[in-house]
């Protein structure tokens, strides 16, 4: 499937505009982002899971961003999906894409995201006794973390 | 974690303040006993000796004997943490050779005297730091390599890092630079050297050093 072709069927099946370009955005709602990610793997051929992070919009809440690739067919997608003021859980990509795993381990250590129907939903950067998420604008650089600081 | 805990993530109120801790830290470095690296009983016994008519002439060549012993075969431990420890190989090596000023690098705490922490020191190292340090033996030293290891440097204002490693461990000799280049380095294990020359064991105490107090 080339470029125009997943595009087409991204609008028809998502019911969004999907942007052209390299690599096209697709931004669907949170209840939609596991089946998203299924169409692009199955449907679109995106079979290389490039990264998984978030991006925190202060009042207007987290937004998880995917991009996945078809290496064959040279085509590129952003996921994108925005959660919404106070939400921290997502639907986790790790049933469709077993890559999604770590970077959705890293998206929790770093902005407190609960994946649902993650296998192994631990910090994976910082120490288990951590608090808070420094990756949140409303975390404070000066947040104390004793003995050492 | 477990997956059935509520999805409310904890995160602490945020706390705006100076850096006052480092003010702290430097006031506990100048009231550090000097004496806490040998015992009262010896200390009093040497200070008799020492006070005895010509007794001076015992202390005073004994210590010149074990501080010249001392300075003269400093291993240090090797421990690089970041790209600092590069420099600190080179100055191992061949070309900067300290070798001939006695110093071995030696790969287990338990035989070394000195620590040269060489890169940036975060939050989850500094628990590993403090075990190497603890596991080295009496008398032991540490150089603080560039400026990471100095004050936290670049990383200052981040989320990880350890704002200083004298925060952890008491340290002897600071060595600036981002990294320092090995003579710098070289500079700073010289100023140590000269540091442990001036170690009065047995007698009175040491008048501060002005090269490096």
């Amino acid at each position: 499937m080339n470029a125009e072709q997943a595009r087409a069927s991204l609008a028809s099946t998502f019911g969004v505009d999907v942007a052209a370009g390299v690599p096209m955005v697709v931004t669907v709602a949170p209840a939609r982002w596991e089946e998203l990610g299924r169409f692009a793997k199955d449907t679109v051929g995106c079979r290389f899971f490039n990264f998984l992070t978030a991006v925190d919009w202060k009042e207007q809440g987290l937004e998880v961003v995917a991009r996945v690739d078809n290496l064959d067919d040279n085509v590129a997608l952003m996921l994108k999906t925005k959660l919404g003021p106070g939400v921290t859980t997502c639907p986790s990509l790790t049933p469709v894409y077993q890559g999604a795993n770590w970077m959705e381990r890293e998206c929790f250590d770093m902005f407190g995201i609960h994946f649902d129907n993650h296998p192994d939903l631990r910090r994976i950067l910082l120490e288990d006794t951590w608090e808070g998420h420094p990756l949140l604008k409303s975390y404070a650089v000066d947040t104390p973390h004793p003995p050492y600081r | 974690m477990a997956l059935n805990d509520p999805p409310v993530p904890v995160i602490p109120a945020p706390i705006w303040r100076n850096f006052k801790e480092l003010q702290e830290w430097e006031e506990l470095h100048k009231t550090r006993p000097e004496g806490d690296k040998h015992s009262p009983v010896f200390e009093s016994i040497t200070e008799g000796i020492h006070n005895f008519p010509g007794g001076f002439v015992v202390t005073t060549a004994a210590d010149a004997f074990l501080n010249w012993a001392r300075k003269s075969s400093v291993w240090p431990v090797t421990f690089g943490l970041a790209c600092c420890a590069i420099e600190m190989m080179a100055t191992f090596c061949s070309r900067f050779d300290v070798e001939r000023l006695g110093m071995v690098p030696w790969a287990s705490p338990r035989h070394s005297d000195l620590m040269i922490v060489s890169g940036t020191v975060t939050i989850k190292m500094a628990p590993m730091l403090l075990r190497i340090y603890d596991q080295m033996p009496d008398p032991k030293w540490a150089v603080s390599m560039g400026s990471c290891a100095n004050s936290g440097g670049p990383f200052r204002h981040g989320y990880h890092v350890v704002k200083g490693v004298d925060r952890v461990i008491p340290v002897d000799v600071y060595v600036p630079g981002c990294p320092p280049p090995p003579e710098s380095l070289l500079n700073g294990l010289l100023l140590l050297q000269d540091q442990i020359a001036h170690f009065k064991n047995t007698g009175r105490k040491a008048p501060p050093n002005e090269k490096v107090d």
